[in-house]
């Protein structure tokens, strides 16, 4: 189990190699000149071509990615076009606000609608059921960012329970951002939970349970909702990368200040060196979040687990 | 001869079973207005006149018999702009879903069937597309570009090739040890016509679920970057970013926002009854 663990981290390496070469790369299709934007419209072309000598912005593309990478390997992320700040600097000091989002809106979606899709399962076809299958549907085909501008609207323009926008309220100014985020993955959730649910409670060791008298929540419980997970489980994954990118337009919307909002700006200002760092720092983020994944099936399945050894 | 009924009498077969399921007729019957309201829209609202032109005096009116959804904060018609902005939406849908399609399934289709080096170089590139978030990937594209309609498409279009891959090498995978393909190799047919001709038209019920799937994804993804600003400028009509102008007018004018939003719902709510609905006709196992 370790060895795949330490054999996981290491195909860490040539992902984020490969995700920041492919957005070096895209990023270098840029037509505007940095140093330009650096200096300003009305600075002379001298101190631009100067400032462009000073970034290596002359030299092949390759070079400047391999430095680039050079750079990283000591935690430089580079400077920011727009601040001048360290790029590193400049995402840890958001990390947190977006990491304290996603966490919430994931534990938000999870604790939901694990639950409700259990009980759309064990009362199929019931008013239950079909009210939760509705409000899913609804959930998925919602845009989040629309759904926020919603509830600004009633909760914080008609009824003043949240404050519209910002971190500065405390717990207050996260209930508003958190179901926004969170509202496309628990519904998602809730479909996989149920569908899954639905297969598992119709084996034939589930019927066994129920004949040798086990209790009805004891049969869902210990018997059905383990091996339900799996799918669950792989869709849960699956979402934190889309409640990644949910978290960049939730961000925009609250004003939030994560790195989402850094990265809309930042790709705005064509600020190379922040939107790289941004795109590595999620990529590492989505990639680690597969691993734990992938570390929870074993524990889910022993099957799994024997494979791992 | 018999092959061509044998696939008329399977079509017919998914499309009775489509129609029996009823949320599934109701998303494309959602669907087919939709395509008929952007089909006619200049018929029944002229461009020009009420989707980018200017009333300073009519500005911020809400619903009304003569404007249906409102005016925004230049006096233009929502109805209108709603209905031409759904031209967008479903052409870059369709679009984009096609740029994936065909260069996911083609490097799906290659690594499924020549499988070793060819697939693992394949597939581990898609791993690296896999390991950013698919709407980072789409704003960078286009933050680099430009957000011209045809790049906004491109970045959709390139940012779900990895789910294609996966998704067509898989199905390939699935068949490409079966008798038929044996039959096509002993006579002699090449490889590309062997994938093309022979293993993709047997293998296509997952690809075309996905594909409904991806276009509701599309709209999504298209709205998403025009609300914040890097995808289809103004005055073109957006939902994404008539969304995004009616932010300033939240409190006076929420009806800007509302029904954008609301269109939004509603094709996509439509396209995921249809593609679960297509899902189900063309695997019936699933639905049991």
């Amino acid at each position: 189990m370790h060895k795949y663990v330490i054999k996981r981290l290491l195909m860490l390496i040539p992902v984020i190699l490969g995700v920041s070469f492919l957005v070096f790369f895209i990023m270098s299709l840029s037509p505007g000149d940095p140093a330009r934007t650096i200096l300003g419209e009305n600075a002379p072309q001298e101190s631009v071509d100067a400032l462009r000598d000073e970034l290596g912005l002359n030299d092949p593309v390759v070079v400047q990615y391999a430095r680039y990478m050079g750079d990283l390997l000591h935690g430089d992320l580079g400077e920011s076009y727009k601040s001048g700040r360290p790029v590193f600097g400049e995402i840890a000091s958001r990390f947190p606000a977006t990491l304290k989002l996603a966490f919430w809106g994931m534990v938000f979606a999870v604790v939901l609608s694990i639950p409700i899709g259990i009980i759309s399962a064990t009362k199929q076809y019931s008013i239950t059921d079909s009210i939760s299958m509705v409000f899913a549907l609804l959930g998925v085909a919602t845009p989040n960012f629309w759904l926020g501008l919603m509830l600004i609207i009633a909760f914080s323009l008609h009824l003043r329970w949240f404050p519209s926008g910002g971190a500065d309220a405390g717990w207050k100014s996260l209930v508003l951002p958190v179901i926004t985020l969170g509202t496309g993955c628990m519904a998602n959730i809730t479909r996989t939970t149920r569908s899954s649910m639905l297969e598992v409670i119709r084996q034939d060791y589930i019927r066994t349970a129920k004949a040798k008298g086990v209790s009805h929540n004891k049969v869902i419980n210990r018997h059905a909702l383990k091996n339900a997970l799996i799918p669950v489980v792989t869709v849960i994954g699956l979402q934190f990368g889309s409640l990644l990118g949910g978290a960049v337009l939730t961000e925009a919307v609250f004003a939030w200040p994560g790195i989402g909002t850094f990265l809309v700006n930042s790709i705005k200002a064509k600020d190379t060196p922040a939107v790289l760092g941004c795109v590595i720092v999620f990529s590492i983020c989505f990639s680690i979040v597969n691993l734990c994944v992938d570390l929870l099936y074993a524990y889910i399945d022993p099957r799994i687990k024997s494979k791992y050894k | 001869m018999n092959t061509s009924v044998k696939k008329r009498s399977m079509a017919a077969e998914v499309w009775q079973r489509l129609c029996r399921n009823k949320m599934a007729m109701l998303g494309l019957g959602i669907l087919v207005i939709m395509i008929l309201g952007a089909i006619f829209a200049d018929v029944i609202a002229d461009y020009d006149t009420m989707v980018v032109a200017q009333d300073m005096k009519n500005r911020l009116q809400g619903p009304s018999a003569e404007h249906w959804f409102g005016t925004d904060e230049f006096g233009r018609d929502i109805f209108a702009r709603i209905l031409h902005g759904s031209r967008v939406s479903l052409v870059v849908g369709l679009i984009s879903v096609s740029v994936s399609l065909i260069i996911g399934g083609s490097l799906g289709a290659f690594a499924g069937f020549y499988g070793g080096r060819v697939d693992n170089v394949i597939m581990r590139i898609m791993d690296i597309f896999l390991a950013v978030p698919s709407i980072l990937l789409a704003m960078t594209i286009v933050a680099a570009l430009g957000t011209d309609l045809i790049y906004v498409m491109l970045a959709i279009g390139v940012s779900g090739v990895p789910t294609y891959a996966r998704i067509v090498r898989a199905a390939v995978m699935s068949v490409k040890d079966q008798e038929f393909v044996e039959s096509a190799r002993a006579i002699g047919a090449s490889s590309p016509t062997i994938i093309f001709r022979e293993i993709l038209p047997n293998c296509m019920a997952p690809i075309i679920v996905q594909a409904t799937l991806s276009v509701a994804g599309a709209i999504l993804s298209t709205a998403s970057l025009s609300f914040i600003g890097l995808g289809v400028q103004p005055p073109a009509p957006e939902w994404g970013a008539m969304l995004s102008s009616g932010r300033s007018y939240l409190r006076d004018a929420m009806h800007i926002t509302l029904f954008p939003g609301l269109a939004i719902v509603i094709t996509i709510l439509a396209l995921n009854l249809l593609g679960d609905g297509l899902r189900d006709a063309l695997d019936p196992r699933l639905k049991q």
